[in-house]
């Protein structure tokens, strides 16, 4: 490059020709596409217990791989946004990815952004596939292919004060008897509530579902909607009141963040809300329910108590990871059977059955919470929300009349209304799902 | 043929100016490009799947729907001219107050300061916390002087206007100093002419301060207003996603980002910024001419 100095700085139009051409060959540079042998094996994870614990091993499966492995953790709704952002960019600097098979997959496998595993954990005789549970693995497919591997599993627990209850004859065991000592035990003029849980209208749905269904209710009807149903309307307005009549002020505001810290602060009589979440409330540092809390399965309805029991958190690999063979090999070890026996056993509920048969696994956990986990499992069906691929635009419709009941309005027609709404984008979102 | 001093000169200007302009390109306009590109497209899920035009389909959804974009609309209108009209009236106010120099008037102009230096997130959460139903201090003062308590931003109702004032905590300042630099520049004749005639004090603010005063409201109007209607951070860290149970904090951004990345539905959403964008130069253009006529 000829920069001539003189009067004024000035440039020859070959070096001119130059600088263009080499700033457009250098904007154009693809990167490489292999990984370096450097490069680690990167974890975009969910901020959860099970990402702390597994984190403590990560050496063993280092020296496996030969390579390092960095592990980065957000909040569910960052991570999504930060899966969303990369890889509608194709991003390679994610490995392992950790979705909620429920909430996200469906659209991440039509995305093409999830690899297809399902020659590998079934062509794997070590890793029995066949040891996981039929709801997690059922839940792990999409498009006909596998796409995950469940490592984390969620029922929700009935949470309840041991101290208050036994003066209205228990633990409920029906939602009858919840609603009767929710409505008994409440003294909201002194800020102390029968009954606390979450009333946001998204946020809200996935607990919200175990009343649904044992109230003989669904999501959907063989493939219409459901939430326009004598059950689902039931359900719903037994929610609402719950909640409304016995549950604390801005109950529509709160999720999971605002709902625990009142139970934990001894200020609600009962709680519902998934059982991954009870070490809260027995850490004295957060709690004052430590010695007076108990844990019962969910209470029965109409049809019975019918709780959820879904994969909440589960490992996939990124289509456009240039690590596949190092990031299936980290998806084999940390929800392989010795891992997750080991994970259960410091309280963090995996999805291989040959683990819950094993009672030294539940020792770990309080004997009314284990029994709570094992009835709850037995019972439970394998979604919490309405399985479609547009996750976050069902829940927000069938949150609707959840709302309406908190606050006192007319469930029934706005049920009828949010399921003419539903309908229309089932078949919406059926057309999608064509991949 | 020889290269003249001129033309080296000017390539050496463009090669010079070549990274400012690929910045912009890059950071400014090919977003612009794209969003509205991807305003005619059917894209959903993901960008970098295949993608069909769909001419100004999702326009004509958008201006159809009744149950989220028209109430987000109503609601970003009503945020916007609330909340500005009374960081105005209250920052006048203030601006009047704090015109006449006195004691410890550096200390208050700088206790003013502080609600425009934290970030709308943090004071989302502060007033979270001091607005919480259950166990913020908002409901135990309110119970000192006998008012019931309130839900606040866990109501329904209460939510926008919570909001709003919120706004109006952190942003009446700015108003305060932006007509305070307005004031400064006043003569002070027409004003003493008009003590001398015997004018009252309220006389004097509405016929010769105020008027004089115009092209500074319009220009504090315009620059705060556009901000309001952009409001984001503080919706969204105070009410979450939807902007609530019952959408009743849902502003056109709020929703815009909701159907980007909750609904993944990336047509309709660009179509959505692409009005908003159309909405706020709108009244960007509206206040800039009545700034222009008062001036002239």
């Amino acid at each position: 490059m000829e920069l001539q100095t003189g009067r004024a700085l000035t440039l020859s139009r070959r070096s001119f020709g130059v600088l263009a051409a080499a700033s457009v060959l250098a904007a154009c540079t693809r990167a490489p596409r292999t990984a370096s042998p450097d490069a680690p094996l990167r974890v975009l994870a969910i901020n959860h217990v099970w990402t702390q614990a597994i984190s403590r091993y990560l050496p063993e499966i280092e020296e496996r791989i030969g390579r390092r492995v960095s592990v980065r953790m957000l909040t569910a709704d960052q991570l999504t946004s930060s899966f969303n952002v990369k890889l509608n960019a194709s991003a390679t600097d994610i490995d392992v990815m950790t979705v909620r098979p429920l909430q996200d997959q469906m659209m991440f496998a039509r995305n093409g952004w999830v690899t297809d595993l399902t020659d590998r954990v079934e062509g794997d005789a070590g890793y029995r596939w066949d040891d996981v549970q039929e709801a997690p693995r059922e839940r792990s497919a999409a498009g006909g292919a596998t796409v995950s591997v469940p490592v984390v599993t969620e029922r929700p627990a009935l949470y309840y004060r041991k101290d208050l209850l036994e003066d209205v004859g228990g633990a409920p065991r029906t939602l009858d008897d919840m609603m009767h000592a929710a409505l008994e035990l409440e003294r909201r003029d002194e800020g102390f509530f029968g009954f606390v849980g979450r009333g946001q209208r998204n946020g809200a749905v996935s607990q919200w579902s175990s009343f649904l269904y044992s109230f003989g209710g669904d999501f959907t009807v063989d493939g219409r909607s459901g939430i326009g149903t004598p059950e689902a309307i039931a359900a719903y307005e037994f929610y609402g009141r719950l909640l409304r009549d016995a549950g604390p002020p801005g109950a529509t505001n709160m999720s999971l963040e605002q709902a625990m810290p009142i139970f934990a602060q001894g200020k609600a009589a009962m709680y519902v809300d998934a059982d991954a979440i009870y070490s809260n409330f027995l850490d004295p540092t957060i709690s004052s329910v430590t010695d007076t809390v108990g844990f019962a399965p969910f209470p029965a309805g109409q049809a019975g108590s019918v709780p959820h029991n879904i994969p909440s958190w589960s490992l996939a690999i990124n289509e456009f990871s240039l690590l596949r063979d190092d990031a299936w090999e980290f998806l084999r070890w940390a929800s392989g059977p010795e891992m997750v026996a080991r994970l259960q056993a410091e309280g963090i509920p995996g999805a291989r059955q040959s683990v819950w048969d094993d009672p030294a696994t539940l020792a770990v956990f309080p004997p009314d919470l284990a029994e709570a986990m094992r009835v709850n499992a037995e019972n439970g069906v394998g979604h919490d929300r309405p399985e479609v691929m547009q996750v976050g635009r069902a829940r927000d419709i069938v949150g609707r009349p959840l709302v309406a009941g908190i606050v006192g309005q007319d469930v029934a027609a706005v049920a009828a209304d949010a399921s003419a709404e539903l309908d229309d984008f089932l078949v919406r979102d059926n057309r999608q799902q064509e991949f | 043929m020889a290269t003249t001093f001129e033309q080296s000169s000017r390539r050496l200007k463009w090669a010079l100016l070549a990274p400012a302009l690929a910045f912009v390109g890059l950071m400014i306009a090919f977003p612009l490009v794209f969003t509205v590109y991807l305003s005619l497209t059917d894209a959903f899920g993901a960008v970098n799947a295949g993608t069909s035009l769909v001419g100004l389909q999702n326009f004509a959804d958008a201006l159809g729907d009744t149950r989220r974009f028209w109430p987000a609309v109503g609601r970003t209108v009503v945020f916007t001219v609330g909340a500005v009209a009374l960081e105005t009236v209250l920052g006048l106010a203030l601006a009047m107050l704090l015109r006449k120099p006195f004691r410890g008037m550096e200390v208050v102009r700088t206790i003013l300061m502080v609600p425009l230096l934290a970030t709308p997130v943090a004071i989302g959460i502060l007033w979270m916390l001091i607005l919480d139903p259950t166990n913020g201090v908002a409901n135990h003062l309110l119970g000192f002087v006998g008012v019931p308590p309130q839900e606040f931003l866990g109501s329904v109702s209460q939510s926008l206007p919570t909001l709003m004032l919120i706004d109006v905590w952190q942003w009446t300042p700015m108003m305060t100093l932006l007509l305070l630099a307005g004031l400064t520049t006043l003569p002070e004749e027409p004003e003493e002419a008009a003590r001398v005639d015997g004018a009252t004090a309220w006389q004097r603010f509405v016929h010769v301060v105020l008027p004089m005063l115009r092209t500074t409201v319009l220009t504090a109007l315009v620059l705060r207003g556009v901000d309001a209607l952009k409001t984001f951070d503080l919706i969204y860290a105070t009410k979450g996603p939807g902007g609530g149970s019952d959408f009743e904090a849902e502003t056109l951004n709020v929703y815009a980002y909701g159907l980007t990345f909750d609904y993944l539905e990336y047509g309709l959403a660009s179509a959505v910024l692409v009005l908003f964008t159309l909405f706020i130069v709108a009244v960007v253009v509206v206040l800039r001419r009545r700034t222009e006529r008062s001036a002239s």
